[in-house]
């Protein structure tokens, strides 16, 4: 799906949706094992085989060299090593510093904070307007698109050949030579994060146009009358309101640039040359097109730690629903 | 005064926004239905010089295969969204209204699996499909990306769904187990039906996100005439990346029905993508 929606990251829990629902619940008074086991047994299987197995395995394979994707030969944190001491993966001794991972860096530091305070700005300007419903489903089309399609559209919105590229055109009104801005090393990645904030800033707009509702419209016309600026409104009310939504939002894009692929593979595959390289991406190249299954398997790896934290505060948040 | 100049202000500035959002797709719209040659002379903004044609679409559909590429991406995705779907109301049946010990520990481990990057399980689950069965070739057929796509909906699936089922009276559940009813049939009369809205808005979710995937259909679809479009688009734009009248036709095919359905099941594709997030 276009490049936002994570079907991952359980946002705001509802309340009667933690676990204490479950012990409220009330069920036969004995465990029941056999239906129990039987509505369990098809999810249960395919998460062992399809998920809880290969992952171990590939935790194992990233401490092997993996030919061939089985074991053949046991090298300790080599692969880690040759890993974090490859300049394309991460290079921090230049300044930009460099590589796949920090390419997702810059991508959670820009696309997070556009995402977010634009999703905002639109939900709370165009809930004061009558064709509010327009401007939200306008932005919020991009998600129902994959990104493969994004791609061609941006691609051709790039375009170098200012008779094609819209934006290149624009440019050329003001008498600004042709820019190639997905095959210039220091623009492509900009270039790739504007695309994900196009996409995915209508998920952000739904997500807080329903928390900016929440609060009352009496409650904001009554400070209204006793003075309070629009300024003071935003971030005296409104803010405050929407913080929890906001903090659940960046977790989700968080998620979403981690795991960040499909985009790049179509609209640049990694380059020019390795500059628009993200983590994902060198997943999927060392493995499947340089055969190269342990050092493979130690990027997945660092996938995955990389959102183990967000794990560790989903299931965390999940339990305090009892609580709260 | 002030009000007035604010609300010019807003105006133009959710026009601007408009444009912005719209311009980049209508313009690749309006390319695909424009002659190859008139693509290579103008922009698609020069709109006093407007041929339209379908012979774009006839050319990608025909001789590009993208006809075969559509009719693979339904075979792809119709069962990836049925499967899981029957699977996680299962489970989800199981989390909610069933008592077995550990349920609230294995539960937790579904939340955890969320966030497991699909990347984790490719070698493995290649490299065994080939060399442990090498006879059965899942990744020659749908099988292999059935499941796999199967498998990975599951966490989000079980946990969207069990926590509409939790919603569920429970007076309504013992009343039907106090007149005998077996689980099977409390979840088939009783929670299925009443539950047509969740699972649809989860089973919309589920069919775009399939029918939009590339990454899986790169690793688990090896035979070229089974590629979906989204593979057979990237294959174009590797082969042709400048022939914007085959591209463009091609993106629209693909975008044609996450478009239809966006528009005309709007509340529960928006539901769907939110779910689990705000209630």
């Amino acid at each position: 799906m276009g490049i936002a929606p994570t079907p991952g990251v359980p946002q705001v829990i509802p309340a009667r949706a933690g676990l204490s629902a479950v012990r409220g619940a009330r069920g036969p008074e004995k465990p029941n094992y056999l239906a129990a086991i039987l509505f369990l047994l098809p999810a249960g299987l395919l998460l062992v085989v399809f998920l809880l197995y290969p992952s171990l395995y590939t935790v194992l394979l990233s401490f092997n060299r993996g030919r061939n994707g089985v074991f053949d030969q046991w090298v300790g944190f080599d692969n880690y090593v040759r890993l974090f001491s490859d300049a394309d993966f991460i290079n921090l001794s230049t300044f930009p510093p460099s590589g796949a991972l920090w390419n997702n860096i810059l991508w959670i530091v820009i696309y997070t904070s556009f995402v977010i305070f634009l999703g905002l700005i639109i939900a709370v300007v165009a809930a004061r307007v009558r064709y509010e419903a327009v401007i939200k489903a306008i932005v919020f089309i991009p998600m129902a698109i994959a990104a493969t399609a994004l791609a061609v559209i941006w691609k051709f919105v790039y375009s170098p050949d200012a008779n094609i590229g819209l934006l290149n055109a624009l440019l050329g009104v003001f008498g600004v030579a042709p820019i190639s801005w997905l095959g210039d090393e220091n623009i492509v990645n900009f270039a790739l994060i504007a695309v994900g904030i196009w996409g995915s800033v209508g998920f952000a707009t739904v997500i807080l146009s329903a928390a900016v509702k929440s609060i009352p419209g009496e409650v904001i016309e009554s400070a209204r009358v006793e003075g309070a600026n629009e300024r003071q409104i935003f971030f005296r009310m409104i803010l405050p309101m929407v913080s929890l939504p906001i903090s659940v939002l960046a977790v989700t894009l968080v998620v979403n640039v981690i795991k960040l692929f499909d985009l790049i593979y179509v609209m640049t595959a990694g380059g020019p040359g390795k500059a628009s390289r993200v983590i994902a991406f060198v997943m999927y190249q060392q493995a499947f097109q340089a055969g190269q299954y342990g050092y493979g398997s130690a990027v997945a790896v660092v996938m995955l730690v990389l959102l183990i934290p967000i794990m560790i505060y989903n299931v965390r948040r999940f339990r305090t629903g009892a609580v709260t | 005064m002030v009000a007035a100049l604010n609300h010019w202000v807003i105006h133009i500035a959710l026009g601007l926004i408009g444009v912005i959002w719209l311009v980049p797709t209508v313009g690749l719209l309006v390319t695909s239905f424009r002659p190859r040659s008139d693509i290579q002379a103008t922009g698609w903004w020069d709109i006093f010089n407007l041929h339209l044609t379908i012979e774009n679409y006839r050319q990608v559909l025909e001789a590009q295969g993208m006809l075969q590429a559509f009719v693979n991406t339904v075979f792809i995705a119709v069962p990836s969204t049925f499967l899981p779907l029957a699977i996680c109301s299962l489970a989800a049946y199981a989390f909610s209204w069933i008592k077995f010990p550990f349920r609230d520990t294995l539960f937790l481990i579904v939340i955890a699996f969320l966030l497991v990057p699909v990347q984790v399980a490719f070698i493995p689950l290649l490299t065994t499909a080939t060399s442990l069965v090498p006879d059965l070739q899942l990744t020659r057929g749908y099988v292999a990306v059935w499941l796999a796509h199967t498998a990975f909906a599951l966490p989000f699936g079980i946990f969207l769904l069990r926590n509409f089922f939790i919603t569920l009276p429970p007076d309504m559940i013992e009343a039907a187990r106090i007149d005998g009813a077996s689980d099977f049939r409390v979840f088939s009369r009783i929670v299925l039906p009443v539950s047509v809205p969740a699972i649809a808005a989860y089973g919309i979710f589920q069919f775009l996100w399939v029918w939009n995937d590339l990454l899986m259909a790169l690793v688990f679809v090896q035979d070229s005439s089974k590629f979906p479009m989204t593979r057979a688009i990237q294959n174009l734009l590797s082969q042709y990346g400048t022939e914007w009248h085959l591209l463009a036709a091609g993106a629209f095919l693909l975008m044609i029905v996450p478009l239809v359905v966006f528009f005309s099941l709007q509340r529960y594709f928006v539901q769907g993508l939110l779910a689990g997030s705000i209630k």
